[in-house]
């Protein structure tokens, strides 16, 4: 059962009104739960990992690796595949700069969506300045959806050799045919990249048959702690890819004029890594799997009914992205308000304690293809409610009569 | 609900000083990355001292009042003067506090006006 006072943050009250949080696609709150193990492991089992033969090192390993078992095991890989990062952006940083920078060439092509987050365009950027590698965009269909007959061209294209892609848009909260596009690229040889930062809170992920060689997220959208996130590679791959960053868990030996590098999945773990919140992030999962996919996507589907149901009679509100198919849209919505910068309606709403983001939320490609500059985004989780959503529209309402 | 003090209401639905300026001395545009807000500004000096301003744009009520308050605040200044300006001789300006998280939006207009001035030689 969803219990809202699992998530202690969520009684907060902006200037006297009853916080309403509507920004879970820029990070999640933390159910209780994942507070306290993180304070239970400073308060009792804090030390360094993998280093010292000592009880209390024991102790902190065996709570880090069991937290990359919970991970693991929540996306079907397997414990060697399981990379800890800072957060999905280095997770994409990890890849162009091992596997990219030892695998592509000038012309060779990599191949994106027009919908991604910046932190997915960017390194592919770096690459195309420093190897001359070519970017090609997947476009839109004016509804959101991918254009799945514009993808089969571009993948088709002789060099591909990469399609690095979200699962869900961070704006549009569209979900894309990965499943489909991962088989289409596979019959072509090309190297896939998941980036399923915005959805891994609100689908199953499972990278065994979705058959991906590479997924990343990070784990503050998942209910859990900022400062880390999840890297899993085929380990086929991982093999092959040279490290990232030198120095700590990442060596297993090293000499005066050279090293040998640590076995996965450490061979990709420079320094000591975010140990509480490895913990954290696997109480995060586990706060997940109690409450079941079934429970979760039961409520936010009744999310995504009743809000579209709401706004939908409001003639001053566009949605952006509304995909044919209903299950493929997550509890992301972002809107354009008439006469009325999302600034302003961000800026005055969040005084009447509505907690939203507005501007380009880091994916301005995007934006310039519905060419508007910014937009006003809702996005809910489990936890939100239909009693929320109401004041949101009335509020919403309010803040339009009195402007216009 | 409250919207903002009703000058930069008054000034953001009905702008002093749209548009641009026949034969400027300078001119510049500020885009605002982080959210799309847009600012072009086109001055007319006397000596050191700026004689009229104009700006189109594009963009929130704060960064675009805030510019159209500039276009009559800082006639008759300095060079020199507008481009010491900070934050704290805007609000005196706009006559209202401005929040921390709209601190980028209140500033375009500014280094919009900052910037074509650099430009400017006598």
């Amino acid at each position: 059962m969803i219990k809202r006072s699992d998530f202690p943050i969520l009684q907060k009250k902006i200037k006297g009104h009853q916080m309403l949080y509507f920004d879970n696609a820029a990070t999640t709150q933390k159910p209780e739960a994942v507070i306290k193990a993180m304070n239970n492991f400073y308060l009792h089992s804090n030390s360094n990992v993998h280093r010292s033969l000592n009880p209390l090192a024991e102790e902190a390993t065996k709570l880090y690796e069991d937290a990359r078992g919970v991970v693991a095991n929540f996306i079907s890989a397997s414990r060697e595949e399981i990379i800890f990062t800072r957060g999905t952006t280095e997770g994409i940083n990890l890849i162009a700069r091992t596997w990219g920078e030892s695998n592509l060439k000038k012309g060779d092509i990599v191949v994106l969506c027009i919908t991604e987050h910046h932190s997915n365009i960017v390194p592919w950027l770096q690459l195309k300045e420093k190897l001359g590698i070519k970017l090609a965009y997947l476009p839109l269909k004016i509804n959101g959806d991918l254009d799945l007959v514009s993808a089969k061209k571009i993948l088709s294209r002789p060099r591909v050799k990469l399609l690095t892609l979200t699962q869900a848009s961070n704006v549009l909260g569209i979900l894309n045919p990965i499943k489909t596009l991962i088989t289409l690229a596979h019959s072509k040889n090309i190297i896939t990249i998941i980036d399923a930062a915005q959805s891994i809170a609100h689908v199953p992920v499972n990278v065994h048959s979705l058959n991906c060689d590479f997924l990343v997220f990070s784990s503050h959208k998942i209910y859990g702690p900022t400062g880390i996130g999840v890297l899993y590679g085929r380990k086929s791959l991982l093999e092959k890819m040279p490290p990232f960053l030198g120095g700590g868990d990442m060596i297993r030996s090293v000499y005066q004029d050279h090293f040998i590098n640590n076995d996965l999945p450490y061979k990709f773990e420079a320094g000591t890594p975010a140990i509480a919140e490895a913990i954290g992030l696997a109480v995060a999962i586990n706060y997940l799997k109690k409450l079941g996919w079934k429970n979760i996507n039961k409520q936010e589907n009744k999310l995504t009914d009743y809000f579209l149901k709401k706004i939908t009679p409001l003639k001053f509100i566009h949605v952006l992205g509304l995909p044919k198919l209903k299950n493929e849209k997550l509890v992301v919505f972002s809107l354009i308000i008439e006469g009325l910068h999302p600034h302003d309606a961000a800026d005055l709403l969040g005084q009447e304690g509505i907690v939203l983001r507005a501007g380009n939320h880091c994916a301005q490609p995007l934006h310039e293809f519905f060419n508007i500059s910014a937009s006003l985004r809702v996005s809910l989780s489990f936890y939100n409610t239909t009693k929320e959503i109401d004041i949101f529209i009335k509020k919403l309402n309010n803040l339009y009569q009195a402007w216009k | 609900m409250d919207l903002y003090a009703q000058n930069i209401l008054d000034h953001y639905k009905h702008p002093h000083n749209k548009g641009e300026l026949n034969k400027a001395d300078v001119s510049h545009h500020e885009v605002n990355d982080t959210c799309g807000d847009d600012i072009s500004v086109s001055l007319k000096m006397t000596g050191n001292k700026i004689k009229e301003i104009k700006f189109d744009g594009d963009g929130c009520a704060i960064s675009q009042a805030g510019i159209s308050i500039l276009t009559e605040a800082l006639l008759g200044k300095t060079k020199s003067e507008v481009l010491t300006y900070e934050f704290k001789n805007l609000e005196k300006n706009f006559g209202i506090k401005i929040s921390e998280r709209r601190y980028k939006c209140a500033l375009l207009g500014l280094w919009a006006i900052q910037h074509a001035l650099e430009k400017y030689k006598m």
